[in-house]
């Protein structure tokens, strides 16, 4: 028999009874439709993740003074000797080592005329660009050269420009951060949220001399520390080992002994996050489970009722075999039955997917990423679907012994 | 052992029906042969095993002992998928209750033979038609069943037999539901199909339906009564 004359019957025999073949599709319907949803969540939750790592820079390690033990307690992070620049400039001589920057930071006012900003000062090296991968989408970035003199340069963020030089041209503005005067020589280029919720783009970046000594003030004791080091290893270095290689490199130049432990901590950014992920991924597999649960009884009713219809039409079946229909021709009949009925749902389901998707993407707080892989999966699924629980009732069929079908009553 | 001469041959026939913890032997070792182009018709009370016998030569179910041969081939050496080709292309149905699918015109009822045929059919549109000519419901080819009386029933049934050009035609009581002015048109029909050298085999239980068979084949008790053949 024809392909097209099967599923042509398939539709008639279907449509005999469309409430009944409208409400087993509904099952199939819902399953996919939430198979889809969720297989967008997870995607946009993992394109999430990946922005995220990628714009906190696959490559880069963070290296922060780490709690010591005192006496059994400990003190925290941040309590033992802090880095300083010294160590930068020994970081950056090492092999694997691309850039390195070291950051302090403080809560400032930023004035400018009338208007006056609450922000993030951020006091840094010329490293901290190139690490963080930030280009100036206006004016420049300060030179080594500044750094090093503590000129009153500043590079801003997007919001800061926003609220401080609304509709005016930022570069060559001089504004006051505390009340220390400093010109605008570049702006960066946009970067949204971080995963924290934190708004990046809330910075004024000074050089790290400038902001120590003429804003935050250096201390005799503090002269010279970062809060916060960055590294960015070098394309071609193997992560796992650069960050061995310089616990190791910290350890001899912070003269630990061997067997003591580490005052000090390297973080692997993208490890970071993805250690915070794995909750949204549990969560995620969990949501596809049940998806697949909806879709497993949607399947169960798909079956349910083609028994019925098997039961219903065991003398059509016997008619069938008596005019020569072999047991295949009936088989293929009542499954293509069962994959129209899948297919006809799966297609529904998939639109009704979009539509979902589309709906929790604009009202909720999710990140949705619809594919046309996505799409064909969620569809495969009915179609699977349509053949597992089709076949049984299918073979029921397809065993019925002609005379005893043809007399059923 | 088989000759050519038989279409159908029996050969000590047997079927046991199990109903609960009793056996019914339907067929107690009959043995029968019916010639190229006959013409017989099958009586008896019902259980005496003559529509055993039908189901059995329309390879529908299996006989329980001895062998059938339906052209000079033995059904016990065939699998379902023979036996379902042999009933497309070598046999022909007609039923008392005509089986027509409801859903479906004349036409489409027509062309369902064809649909299983693995032989070369050539175009089914138009070899239903010509089935519906023969029967003379060409201009009804596109109504349902509910939309023809009874006779016009079973004269689609009978071109839907005559799709694959059977050799044989088994025919279960196929006036059993009609009158008798329509069960007459339909066995006129039959006898005609016969002169076109079809094999046909009826069964019922009306002497008047059975007079216009040649051969009269007696079924008691499972086994074969008295075989007589009409005059003239």
């Amino acid at each position: 028999m024809k392909l097209s004359v099967a599923i042509a019957s398939a539709i008639e025999a279907l449509t005999a009874n469309i409430l009944r073949s409208f409400l087993t599709m509904l099952g199939i319907i819902i399953g996919v439709a939430s198979v889809m949803i969720m297989m967008a969540m997870g995607a946009g939750a993992k394109a999430q993740i990946e922005a995220q790592i990628s714009a906190l820079g696959a490559s880069t390690l963070t290296v922060r003074p780490g709690a010591t033990r005192r006496g059994g307690v400990s003190q925290g992070a941040g309590a033992s000797t802090p880095f300083n620049e010294d160590d930068l400039v020994a970081i950056l001589d090492l092999p694997f080592v691309q850039a390195v920057d070291g950051q302090i930071n403080s809560g400032v006012t930023a004035v400018s005329g009338q208007t006056n900003w609450s922000t993030q000062l951020i006091g840094t090296n010329p490293g901290y660009f190139e690490v963080q991968s930030l280009k100036a989408v206006e004016g420049r970035v300060f030179t080594e050269r500044e750094a090093r003199t503590g000129a009153a340069v500043a590079v801003l963020g997007q919001s800061v420009v926003k609220e401080l030089f609304d509709g005016i041209d930022p570069l060559g503005q001089r504004f006051r951060v505390n009340s220390v005067p400093v010109t605008v020589i570049g702006v960066l280029q946009e970067r949204g949220q971080s995963g924290y919720g934190q708004d990046r783009d809330d910075i004024v970046i000074l050089p790290l001399s400038t902001a120590r000594n003429r804003i935050i003030g250096a201390h005799p004791t503090t002269s010279k520390h970062v809060s916060r080091v960055e590294v960015m290893v070098a394309d071609g270095y193997d992560m796992p080992t650069a960050q061995s290689d310089l616990e190791d490199f910290l350890r001899e130049r912070r003269r630990i002994k061997p067997g003591a432990s580490d005052n000090f901590r390297v973080f692997n950014i993208a490890d970071f996050v993805r250690a915070r992920s794995a909750t949204q991924q549990t969560m995620g597999i969990l949501l596809a489970f049940m998806a697949g649960v909806a879709l497993f009884v949607g399947g169960v009713g798909v079956m349910n009722i083609m028994l019925v219809s098997v039961t219903e039409r065991t003398r059509e079946i016997g008619l069938r075999m008596a005019l020569g229909a072999r047991g295949t021709d009936i088989m293929a009949q009542f499954l293509t039955e069962a994959l129209v009925l899948c297919g006809t749902g799966g297609l529904i389901g998939v639109g009704l997917g979009f539509v979902g998707a589309w709906i929790a993407a604009k009202t909720g707080d999710w990140s949705m990423s619809l594919s046309v892989q996505i799409t064909l999966l969620s569809f495969g699924a009915a179609a699977a679907v349509g053949v597992f629980f089709g076949y049984f009732p299918a073979r029921r069929a397809a065993r019925l012994n002609p005379i005893d079908a043809l007399r059923y009553e | 052992m088989t000759s050519n001469e038989y279409i159908i041959e029996a050969r000590k026939l047997t079927k046991i029906y199990t109903m609960g913890d009793q056996q019914v032997h339907a067929l107690r070792g009959v043995d029968l042969e019916i010639k190229h182009g006959d013409f017989v018709a099958i009586m008896g009370p019902s259980g005496s095993g003559k529509s055993t016998l039908m189901n059995l030569i329309g390879a529908l179910d299996q006989p329980s002992g001895g062998e059938l041969f339906i052209e000079g081939q033995p059904l016990s050496t065939m699998n379902p998928s023979d036996l379902a080709d042999l009933r497309n292309r070598t046999l022909g149905f007609v039923f008392q209750q005509f089986n027509l699918l409801p859903r479906a015109d004349a036409l489409q009822n027509v062309k369902l033979p064809l649909r299983y045929a693995r032989h070369d059919i050539g175009d089914a549109d138009a070899r239903a038609r010509e089935c519906l000519k023969m029967v003379d419901l060409e201009e009804r080819m596109d109504h349902r069943p509910a939309q023809l009386s009874g006779g016009q029933q079973q004269r689609v049934a009978i071109a839907r037999a005559l799709a694959n050009k059977p050799r044989i035609i088994l025919a279960d009581e196929p006036t059993g539901a009609l009158d008798t002015k329509t069960s007459e048109d339909i066995m006129n029909l039959l006898v005609e199909l016969n002169a076109s050298g079809i094999t046909i085999i009826l069964v019922t239980h009306e002497a008047e339906v059975a007079a216009f068979a040649r051969r009269q084949i007696h079924f008691r008790d499972g086994l074969i009564e008295k075989d007589e053949r009409s005059a003239a």
